[in-house]
């Protein structure tokens, strides 16, 4: 027998999760645009209640549709499973909910997307979980921050707002060492560019919202468990290896082994917080994974060209692009990104507040708003925007200075938005 | 549950169930590189419907102290010593590949203490190609990458899992991944060198039931025949849309058969 062959990523970004459906044969992935499901009978109504027998009872917890989702994603990143949530920061808050209670710490990257510092420093911190946070650049400062309470490792694959790569292996490493385990946002890298489980992560999520779906239309998350911690081994997690009266003294590690954490998400998580993810909203995130194997080589293709533009223009300072040498992670992310490094990143314009503000208004073609990963490209000034509200000392201990702009190159033609933002440039040198 | 067998820690899930000596009881026995849980959904059902469940670890697997127990003759032995020491007389076993092996083993060879085997994804001889085995010796990747690709059927990888949001090849890997080296090996080569399985078929008495996924490309159904014709009175359910690993590719058609059988 010849040797076997797994599916090629652009195949299963296409047919992961789904077949046909055998009701009518649709092709295309139908939305079940429906609550709840009808038992055949009393009897499996309640094998299904009890996890006797596989299938959906509600659409809070499951759903056909958006079961294809995960099921994709969750191959696409090889994991054991996934579940899709109602935004990014529902994810973050799943997983860190599943893992600890009141008395956990975390240590996480101070490199973040502000919704998820805000989620870890303030808003976690009210319901008795700690976070600290720790420069990510060098891997050290998360063991030495690690405490007895300690029950998860944090960062982004590529951090906010300066692109620092996260050198996976050697967190994952200290994790390890602590018996912990390591969670990852992979939203700039999506699975194309980067596979974080084989790079040693345990568990990641995405904010689907961004590259996953791709066409701005769709809030989503998805949070994806590699199978791979042993939760019984570490001796840290009773949440998942101790009986758990809220679901009849299931002891959840012993029931499913590498599906245990997955199995409290969604039969605790999901049942009780709520955050799930609604039928339309997966299908319109699965019409954008269908092409993100296509979309990704070009989000990097158009990025490299701008950011050439960009590194020879007299207006600009500091580009904060791994793929550039001068960028302090430059050789983590030949290592850790050899397809690109995304196609996210920020750079100085020279003048302060006031040329950031001219250069944002010049554009025509680069919208600004406040996200990233669309296929239409994004500007946001952080200092006149998310940020402006600090002053320049304090901007500047978040690694943003006062004339910081940030890019999402996106699919129109590269050139355009070179002239676009040269054009731009002018304008703001004129201030 | 956590137990002792011949001095060595051993594990059976029993559904949150404390062992009733009043309930008949069936053992679960798993296959090659696999545990307790790869019975999930199915062992669970009879936990809570009124019988003893013991889905067991084999030794080396889950959470069972190794090392693996290296053929299915031993194997047998190891099951009715767990047994023994549970006070558990008389069970039904149902057992998947290599664990269906040593169902019929302990069929035959205490055929006092079984009251019933239902084999899944079985057949006999259960040999496994040289570069199978000889991955799994060296214990690569590639031996994994064989197990979880020809575990299930063709339309698996593009296909949906019956489990919400799971991704069926991810949790054999992660499975797989937890295993101590050689584990894998030993249970292919105790699968590949059980050289008696006829004689015990022949031997077996008890009611008999083969669970075969039409397409199972491990243990194909059209090479049970042999197996077929000693196991007197035997039945036979192939259920179309499964490869080998039936209790996850078809959860609630392989549950059925064996809430019928075992009625």
């Amino acid at each position: 027998m010849a040797a076997p062959k797994y599916p090629g990523f652009d195949t299963l970004a296409l047919h992961a999760g789904q077949s046909p459906d055998p009701a009518t044969g649709s092709r295309a992935v139908p939305i079940y645009q429906t609550t709840s499901y009808v038992f055949r009978d009393t009897e499996h109504a309640a094998s299904l209640f009890n996890m006797e027998r596989a299938g959906h009872v509600y659409s809070r917890i499951s759903n056909p549709t958006v079961a294809v989702l995960e099921e994709r994603i969750a191959a696409l990143e090889g994991g054991v499973g996934a579940i899709a949530t109602a935004s990014g920061q529902a994810a973050l808050h799943l997983a860190v909910a599943t893992l600890m209670g009141a008395g956990g710490h975390i240590v996480a990257s101070s490199s973040l997307y502000g919704g998820s510092h805000n989620l870890l420093g303030y808003t976690l911190k009210r319901f008795g979980i700690e976070t600290t946070f720790v420069s990510p650049r060098n891997p050290e400062n998360f063991r030495k921050e690690i405490k007895s309470n300690t029950r998860l490792l944090f960062g982004e694959t590529l951090g906010n707002p300066g692109l620092d790569v996260l050198d996976i292996p050697a967190v994952a490493a200290i994790a390890h060492q602590a018996k912990i385990p390591l969670l990852v946002d992979a939203t700039f890298t999506t699975p194309y560019l980067m596979k974080p489980f084989e790079l040693g992560a345990d568990l990641l999520y995405h904010s689907a919202t961004k590259f996953l779906g791709g066409h701005g239309v769709a809030i989503g998350g998805v949070l994806v468990d590699s199978g791979r911690f042993d939760w019984e081994a570490s001796g840290k997690f009773a949440v998942l290896t101790a009986p758990y009266e809220g679901f009849h003294g299931m002891d959840f590690e012993e029931e499913s082994g590498t599906r245990a954490f997955l199995l409290r998400a969604r039969r605790e998580g999901l049942r009780d917080f709520g955050a799930c993810m609604a039928p339309m909203t997966a299908f319109q995130i699965l019409q954008g994974v269908e092409t993100l194997h296509l979309r990704m080589p070009r989000h990097v293709e158009s990025t490299r060209k701008v950011v050439d533009f960009l590194k020879n223009n007299k207006q600009v300072g500091l580009i904060g692009y791994p793929e550039l040498p001068d960028h302090p992670d430059h050789e983590l992310a030949k290592k850790l990104l050899p397809k690109g490094a995304g196609a996210v990143f920020s750079f100085d314009i020279k003048g302060g507040r006031p040329a950031g503000k001219a250069f944002i208004e010049a554009l025509r073609v680069f919208s600004h708003l406040a996200n990233v990963g669309d296929a239409k490209s994004l500007v946001i000034h952080p200092a006149t925007t998310t940020h402006y509200r600090m002053s320049d000392a304090d901007l500047k201990k978040s690694g943003i200075a006062a004339g910081t702009v940030r890019l999402s190159i996106g699919l129109e033609d590269p050139q355009d938005l070179i002239e676009d933002l040269d054009r731009a440039l002018k304008a703001a040198s004129k201030i | 549950m956590q137990f002792s067998v011949n001095g060595k820690s051993a594990f059976a899930y029993t559904a949150a169930h404390e062992l009733d000596p009043g309930k008949r009881t069936i053992v679960f026995i798993h296959g090659a590189g696999l545990d307790h849980s790869s019975f999930g959904l199915q062992s669970r059902y009879f936990g809570y419907h009124g019988w003893n469940v013991l889905a067991l670890d084999l030794p080396g697997h889950g959470r069972s102290e190794g090392p693996p127990i290296p053929t299915i003759e031993a194997m047998a032995h190891w099951i009715f010593d767990a047994l023994q020491n549970l006070k558990v007389e008389k069970a039904g076993i149902v057992g998947h590949s290599m664990g269906s092996l040593t169902a019929l083993e302990c069929a035959a060879t205490q055929p006092g203490r079984v009251e019933r085997i239902a084999l899944l994804g079985t057949t006999y001889p259960m040999k496994v190609g040289e570069a199978f085995l000889e991955a799994a010796r060296k214990n690569e990747q590639a031996a994994f990458d064989m197990e979880t690709i020809w575990g299930h059927a063709a339309q698996v990888p593009l296909g949906g899992n019956p489990n919400p949001g799971m991704w069926m090849y991810g949790d054999t890997l992660a499975r797989l991944a937890r295993l101590a080296p050689g584990v894998l090996y030993n249970d292919l080569k105790a699968c590949n060198d059980y050289a008696s399985g006829l004689e015990s078929a022949a031997k077996a008495s008890c009611p008999a039931l083969l669970i075969l996924g039409a397409r199972d490309v491990m243990t194909p159904p059209k090479t049970t025949k042999a197996l077929e014709e000693k196991l007197k009175g035997a039945k036979k359910l192939t259920l179309p849309p499964s490869g080998h690993s039936l209790m996850a590719e078809a959860p609630d058609a392989t549950l059925d058969a064996l809430i019928e059988f075992f009625s």
